[in-house]
Order: C-alpha cells, then structure tokens, then sequence
C-alpha cells in the first residue's frame, strides 16, 4: 500500500521542499537586481560588472554549484511528491471538489514545470554560453580575453516579441507560484505564529508581486524603447 | 421537494461501481438529508431493489460516521457540520444531487457510499496514547494545565475522525487527522513520555497506509465539521521536526 516512491518521511520532504525552496527564493531577489541593471543607462557597464562578479567571485562560484543542486532536488522532490499525491486518489469524484481553498495552491506543480522549461531555455542561451558549450551571439574584451557579453545577449534576446512573451508568463507562473510558496513553506517548517502569521502570507504576496512585476517590466522596457 | 439524485452504487469493494439517477419526490425541507436518504431507501426495498447503504450512527454531529461528498463537498454545502447535521433546506427543488463515497487509496469501499476508514484506527494504534499509571485515582486537577493549552488541546481533541479532511484534499491526505490527534497530547503535560514516539510513528503509519503529502491548500480546515485549524499541522510539523533532529536513540 505504501507510496513506497521515496523512503522519506512525508513532512521531512515538505520540511526539504520548503528550505530548498526559501533558500531559491532569496535569490530570485539578487537575481532581479542584476537584471534591474539592464535598464540603467549606463550601455550596460553595471550590469557587465555585475555579470562578471557573479562569474568569477570564488565563493558566487561554489555558491552556484549549490544553487543548481538545490534547483535539481526541489524539482525531483516536487515530482516525487506529485506522483504519491496522485497514486493517493486513485478514482476520481465525479463531480469535482468544490470546497474553498487557495487558488494557486492547487496549480503548484503546473506552475513548476512551467518555471522549469523556462530555466531550461535560461540555461541554452546563458550558462550555455557561459561554460562554452554553445557559441555565445556577443562578445566583448574584458582584461584582454574575450568574454560573452551576457548584456548584449539579454537585449537581443529581451527584444524579441516572442521571447518577452514567453518571459513574462513565465514570470507570472513564477509569481502564482511563489504566493503560495512563501507561505506554505514557513507552514511546513512549523513556522506559525496568531500574531505574525497573517503578516506572512502578505509578504508571500507582496514578494510574488515584486519577483514577477519586476522581471517583467525589463521586456517591456525594451520593447517600447524599439 | 423535487429532486435528481446520482448516487455511487457499488456492490462490494472488488466490484466496479457507477452513479446511478435516482427521483425522489414531495420531501420536506425540513427532513435532514438522511431522511430523505431514508425516504429514497424506502421506495427501494418496496420496488424490490437493495437499499443505498450509507454510514451513520448518532445522527447528532458526534461520532463521526456519517461520510457522504455532497455536491463536490464532503459533508454537504454547509460548513461546520457533519452530513446527519445538515438539512434539505440548503437544496433547492429540481437540484441534482451528486452524493459519493470519500475517495482516497487509504479508504477502500466497502458497498455503495460506506468506506473503511480502519487506516485511521491503524495511525492511532500507532501512537494515539498515553502512559499512566495504575492505582488510585489521581486527584482531580492534580496537574495544573494553563487555561489556553486546555483550549488548544480540547479544540484538537474535538476531532471525531469522520475523514472529511481526507476527502475534500486534492492528495487525500491525512495531516489534518494526524495532527489533531498529535496535537491534542502535544499541548499536554501527560504522555510526555512518548511524546517524541509518537508522532515520528503516526507520520510513519500514516505515510504507509497510502495517504498523500500536505500541500497547504487548506481545504481541510474549510471542510472539517468541528472546524480543527490547521495551526495543528504547523504544530505537528515542529514536533516531528524536534523528533527527528534532537531524539534521543531510545525514541527513533
Ligand atoms: S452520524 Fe454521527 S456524526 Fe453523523
């Protein structure tokens, strides 16, 4: 009978779905700021310095590797958790539930995988090209060696109807997801609280808000600019 | 009342059920869904038929038999009550009435809308209790317990296992359950002693029989019939937390 997917505990994968989960959220904020600079009318001289500390900081370096590795079993720990949820109901209800809960609570793997086909796509046209296995469209000098020019790159990329397109759903599949998230994590790690509780699902908000607006208006930016 | 029922008939748990399209005429919308159930069971047996069986027992919102998913909802349209609590007054004449058994792999049908609900008896045995000790009587408010842990707990303890949270998730799962019952010694001074067993046990138990995992979505709470909060899972997800991370090897 046992959902025998994962030998894990159910809330110790919850408790390892919500720090792997916090801890990517934190960054989205560092991440945003950096694509903030993008719009500053400098020709990209802060975002270059920006991309170029990211690349070569030796401790950002390690911390990558962390990153990807917190991104790679959030989403196996994800899938994981979808497919026992779903051997727990085997015959569906004829009519569907209709009780009230949170929306976006009900779409977290939809969301996920529409947040992971952008990673992916994120990954073909930068990191690819940041390790060198694909040729990068731009490049620049930067201490006498040829580097891809990641600001290039991203304009060329952002200014395409399509891409912006495609960027802001995903942008807005990672906001829907992120106001649950926030939120449900800090309930998973037992965080709950009468008096802070209510201030945290707001935050949840407001920080969906902030991730998704954010990344947003940098397409729109450059498709008005032409 | 005019009404159109589509009730899930199933003979036996190996056997395939389907819905099945049911009339039932002049009810009073004062009778309680039971007694139109009653009404519908009636007409039945005279025609010759096998009844719709259906769980229940006090019929006054207190032992926790009764299960019927009314309309996409376990327990009906109305919140706070159990399926014997509610009343025809919440329908309408000519409404059609979905009324199915709780769906979840843990809860395999017995016939028509009655499911064993045994997994639950299972994840109490796994730790549902406490020590005491033999002898005397203890006096009577020997322990002293603060007026709100009472609450906390007596609110936890109102849980009367019917299996609505269970039901009404997206993964059928049984943390609402699970952490009342933790919940309800947790804020206790008694059965301290395998406070750290117990709830690494029921989670255990809990994950075997087939339940699914938490998503928070929190339906749970909105159709709980004695309106357990789910502060109780964030509770239990810190006991087991503390469980897991500082237990001592005699508690694993
Ligand atoms: S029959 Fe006892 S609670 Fe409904």
């Amino acid at each position: 009978m046992s959902n025998s997917l994962l030998k894990y505990a159910s809330i110790t994968q919850k408790i390892s779905m919500s720090l792997l989960g916090l801890f990517l959220a934190s960054f989205l904020l560092v991440h945003l700021t950096i694509n903030l600079m993008l719009m500053l009318p400098d020709g990209g001289e802060s975002f270059r310095a920006a991309a170029e500390f990211m690349g070569t900081n030796p401790f950002i370096m390690v911390f990558e590797y962390v990153l990807f590795a917190a991104f790679f079993v959030h989403i196996v720990l994800g899938i994981i958790l979808w497919m026992q949820n779903n051997q727990a109901r085997p015959v569906a209800y004829a009519k569907a539930n209709v009780s009230e809960t949170s929306f976006f609570s009900k779409y977290m793997i939809h969301t996920g995988v529409i947040i992971m086909l952008f990673l992916f796509l994120h990954f073909v046209h930068f990191y690819f090209a940041k390790i060198g296995l694909v040729d990068a469209s731009a490049t620049y000098m930067f201490e006498g060696h040829e580097h891809p020019d990641f600001y290039t790159m991203a304009i060329e990329l952002l200014k395409q109807p399509l891409y912006a397109v495609i960027y802001i759903l995903s942008f807005l599949a990672l906001g829907f997801h992120l106001n649950h998230a926030i939120q449900s994590g800090f309930q998973s790690l037992g965080l709950e609280h009468s008096k802070y509780t209510p201030a945290i699902k707001s935050i949840s908000t407001i920080f969906a808000l902030i991730v998704a607006v954010g990344f947003s208006i940098i397409p729109v930016f450059f498709l008005i600019q032409g | 009342m005019d009404l159109t029922l589509k009730i899930w008939r199933q003979a036996n748990t190996k056997a395939k059920g389907k819905m099945v399209d049911y009339k039932v005429t002049g009810v009073s919308p004062d009778s309680s869904f039971f007694e139109m159930l009653d009404v519908l069971n009636q007409s039945i047996i005279e025609e010759g038929g096998d009844p719709v069986a259906f769980d229940h027992d006090c019929r006054e919102g207190i032992c926790g038999t009764c299960s019927l998913y009314i309309n996409g909802r376990p327990h009906g349209p109305d919140s706070g009550i159990t399926t014997c609590q509610l009343h025809m007054r919440k329908f309408k004449s000519g409404d059609t009435i979905y009324i199915e058994p709780w769906r979840a792999k843990a809860f395999p049908i017995i016939k028509d809308l009655i499911v064993n609900r045994g997994a639950y008896d299972e994840i109490i045995q796994a730790g549902g209790y406490i020590s005491v000790n033999t002898g005397g009587v203890p006096d009577a408010n020997a322990i002293p317990i603060p007026k709100v842990d009472s609450d906390t707990a007596m609110d936890a303890a109102s849980c009367i296992g019917c299996g609505a949270c269970v039901a009404t998730c997206k993964n059928a799962s049984a943390m609402l359950f699970v952490a009342a019952k933790v919940s309800q010694f947790a804020h206790l001074p008694q059965g301290k002693i395998e406070a750290k067993r117990r709830v690494q046990n029921m989670v255990a138990t809990m994950d075997e029989l087939g339940f699914g995992n938490c998503s928070n979505t929190y339906a749970c709470e909105q159709e709980c019939p004695k309106e357990i909060s789910v502060s109780h899972i964030a509770k239990m997800n810190r006991e087991f937390f503390a469980a897991k991370l500082c237990a001592d090897v005699k508690d694993i």
